[in-house]
């Protein structure tokens, strides 16, 4: 009886599985940590953010099947290149090493990347006020590879975490003197109660190559198909105001520019 | 050793392992190797020194706690035990990120903390790696010493007291020498099994060996090569001490 | 106190159901792995007691690797080349990318890890089992499947239960491992919570003491099969 009850489940979830393949599942990976507003999960195991309503808009807009996927930020790269995912949107910045990889969608969000110290700290952030300091940064990130760059000679260490909430948690407990982030990110941290301990105190200098040209979405090389597609739906959300009214609901100012 | 190695299909064997490693090195991505020799290196030896670190420390917290269980009174063998069980039945990787996470999240609640003398070390992450390895090879260890503990003769025990001999020279000349005797096969597999368990703490900012791999990828989007290289790296590691051991083993008196 | 219980609750806003789910997803992968890995270790140990030399040497060469590398190592190269494989194969064959599930590629890495130390103490029981009782039962000429069926396999159970119980635990444990591939089961659960929450201590804490009483059952459970399985030998036997 058990037996002939698996087989049945088992049969049915092939046909399920089947069909839903016929309707071309596209599987939207987001990172699988909580990265507010972006992206975080609820207690009933449901994402919600800014990011993940952006991706569900772009699909309605498109009229494609999508599936929020979350997996391992630090491995979020190869997922998509073993195709256990079909796009990134997870705050992943356009840069030219990983253009190399993958291909970019344009992007649907641009902001500056920012230190964040503990109040009355006296830390900027350039050479001269990380000198000796802590700073902690997330892997993976274009923050790591530009602190690694600018910042390797004078800080004192720089600490490279798993997740970004694992370094606000780190500056909130003081074991890091500062943490380079997005700015959005960190507005919101700022803003919670933990981050109470802390203030922004500015953006680091722009380098392109590594910060990148803004937030886009990511796809494998050669897909262009699925690339359009999202392009159109990019386009069509920031056209008819669905973009905005999503934005609003989560911060006070835009975070889209040219 | 090497003679075991000159058998035609052995040979066979190692010819297609040859191939496999020059097929690797022409057609891999190799490039990065020169650029993070140097941090690959340093990794190694923090891997190396946490590893050693723990093994001396957690053995010497083993001993008592095997000592406790196998001869000690109730109210000593009973929270011996309860450790042991905690630390093996629990993953070594929620136990670090429990004192690594945990016990920061509780540090702004107690501001006396940053004043102390301590605030430099808990600052950085490498006592908390010491720590929670150390006790994890203290548990595992433990259980093991209990057992060693418990095989020893009790004739032996009583020939000792009958001469006389002062309670802590019967433990030091005859009980411990032949406990780690005993304890001895066990202790290489048990090294080994130390070395697997040092990765984890790269989850909590550490740069030892596996870190490096990953920076790699991380940096250069390169996914196998670093996984492997880092695999034979430990493959290499395990070998010595499965050596070391073997020759340890050999020296000591046979029983 | 009180707000940690609020926090562990199984009805939202507590995460206490989260931990559950995990556990559950945790308990399952394990279940599947401790199995695929006895499948290998069954196979295994035959080829390594009686197969040829090329077998044998293999599968030293196997369990040799498997139980030097860390299985953080391990499960991250078997993840990507597993799915990597599997994809191959179905493009060779003129289909799409195949759907893996979190938990079968869990099953598939820690099952490979399993099979290796499986394979060593299914071949230490067997050998442990008195030649004397195989010679006797092939001196009535009884078939190579019967003998298996009927007198290696129930033999050699009891030899095999304390390293079989012993490894169960460490697929349980292992399990936690995937968090850092980013599966969703105990460990990774417990993450999200306590990063949502900030209540780390808490969270952690519950997760050790899930992962501590399926530790408890097992021994308890094990140790019942155990006595089952030790029926109609001679007690002194762990005594010597």
């Amino acid at each position: 009886m058990k037996l002939r009850t698996m087989l049945a489940t088992a049969t049915a979830a092939a046909l399920l599985a089947g069909g839903a393949a016929a309707a071309e599942t596209v599987k939207i990976g987001i990172a699988a940590e909580p990265y507010p507003p972006f992206a975080l999960p609820d207690s009933a195991g449901n994402w919600s953010g800014w990011e993940v309503e952006i991706a569900k808009a772009i699909c309605a807009a498109q009229e494609m099947t999508c599936e929020i996927t979350p997996t391992g930020w630090d491995g979020i790269i190869p997922s998509l290149l073993g195709e256990q995912i079909d796009v990134i949107m997870a705050s992943m910045s356009i840069t030219e090493e990983r253009a190399k990889k993958i291909d970019f969608t344009d992007h649907y969000y641009k902001t500056p990347a920012v230190v964040v110290t503990a109040k009355g700290s006296g830390i900027t952030p350039d050479d001269a006020g990380l000198s000796g300091k802590i700073l902690g940064v997330q892997a993976s990130t274009t923050h790591q590879t530009y602190a690694q760059k600018h910042f390797e000679d004078s800080a004192a260490e720089i600490r490279v975490y798993q997740t970004q909430d694992e370094a606000n948690q780190d500056l909130y407990s003081g074991r890091v003197d500062a943490i380079q982030a997005d700015s959005i990110a960190m507005a919101d941290f700022v803003n919670s109660d933990i981050g109470a301990c802390c203030e922004i105190v500015g953006a680091v200098a722009d380098d392109e190559a590594i910060l990148g040209k803004g937030v886009g979405a990511g796809v494998r090389k050669g897909d262009d198909e699925l690339r359009e597609q999202l392009n159109a739906g990019i386009a069509a959300i920031l056209e008819n105001g669905t973009y905005d009214e999503i934005t609003q609901k989560y911060f006070s100012t835009t975070i889209y520019s040219k | 050793m090497i003679r075991a190695m000159l058998i035609p299909r052995r040979l066979i064997m190692l010819g297609f392992f040859a191939a496999f490693v020059i097929w690797c090195a022409v057609t891999l991505d190799w490039s990065w190797i020169p650029a993070y020799a140097p941090l690959a290196l340093s990794g190694l030896w923090v891997t190396i020194w946490l590893l050693v670190v723990s093994l001396v420390l957690g053995f010497a917290l083993a001993v008592p706690l095997g000592l406790a269980q196998a001869i000690g009174p109730w109210y000593l063998a009973a929270p011996a035990r309860a450790f042991c069980t905690v630390i093996r039945g629990t993953p070594l990787l929620l136990q670090i990120w429990l004192l690594y996470f945990g016990l920061g999240s509780l540090f702004p609640q107690f501001p006396w903390i940053r004043e102390s003398e301590l605030w430099p070390y808990l600052r950085q992450a490498w006592p908390y790696a010491i720590l929670s390895l150390t006790l994890s090879y203290a548990g595992y260890e433990g259980e093991v010493m209990r057992g060693a503990f418990a095989s020893v003769q009790k004739g032996q025990i009583e020939a000792a007291r009958a001469f006389g001999m002062p309670r802590f020279t019967m433990f030091r000349r005859i009980w411990l020498p032949q406990a780690i005797r005993q304890a001895l096969p066990t202790l290489g597999g048990e090294t080994i099994l130390q070395l697997k368990a040092t990765p984890l703490v790269a989850t909590i900012t550490i740069v030892e060996l596996y870190a490096v791999a990953a920076r790699v990828r991380q940096d250069t989007f390169i996914i196998y090569e670093p996984l492997l290289l880092l695999a034979v790296g430990y493959l290499l590691i395990a070998g010595v001490i499965t050596l070391g051991f073997r020759w340890i083993e050999g020296r000591g008196p046979r029983m | 106190m009180e707000q940690a219980l609020e926090l562990l609750s199984l009805s939202p806003p507590g995460w206490g159901a989260n931990l559950l789910r995990g556990l559950a997803a945790s308990i399952q992968i394990a279940l599947g792995a401790f199995g695929f890995g006895l499948i290998i270790g069954f196979f295994g140990a035959m080829g390594k007691l009686y197969g040829s030399p090329w077998v044998r040497d293999l599968l030293e060469v196997y369990t040799t690797v498997v139980r030097a590398v860390p299985e953080l190592v391990l499960i991250l190269i078997l993840y990507y080349v597993g799915t990597d494989i599997i994809n191959n194969i179905a493009a060779a064959m003129g289909r799409g990318p195949v759907e893996i599930s979190g938990i079968a590629a869990g099953i598939w890495v820690l099952g490979v890890v399993q099979g290796a130390y499986s394979t060593e103490i299914l071949r230490g029981a067997i050998k442990a089992v008195p030649p004397g009782q195989i010679e006797a039962a092939r001196a009535f000429g009884m078939p190579r499947g019967l003998l298996a069926r009927r007198v290696t396999i129930p033999a050699m159970t009891a030899f095999a239960i304390p390293g079989l119980a012993n490894l169960w635990l460490i697929a349980t444990k292992d399990t936690a491992l995937l968090a850092v591939v980013g599966f969703s089961e105990l460990t990774l659960e417990t993450r999200q919570a306590a990063q949502s929450t900030r209540a780390y201590f808490t969270f952690f804490l519950a997760a050790g003491f899930l992962y501590l009483m399926v530790t408890l059952l097992s021994g308890v459970i094990f140790g019942r099969i155990e006595k089952w399985a030790r029926r109609g030998q001679p007690s002194h036997r762990s005594a010597s």
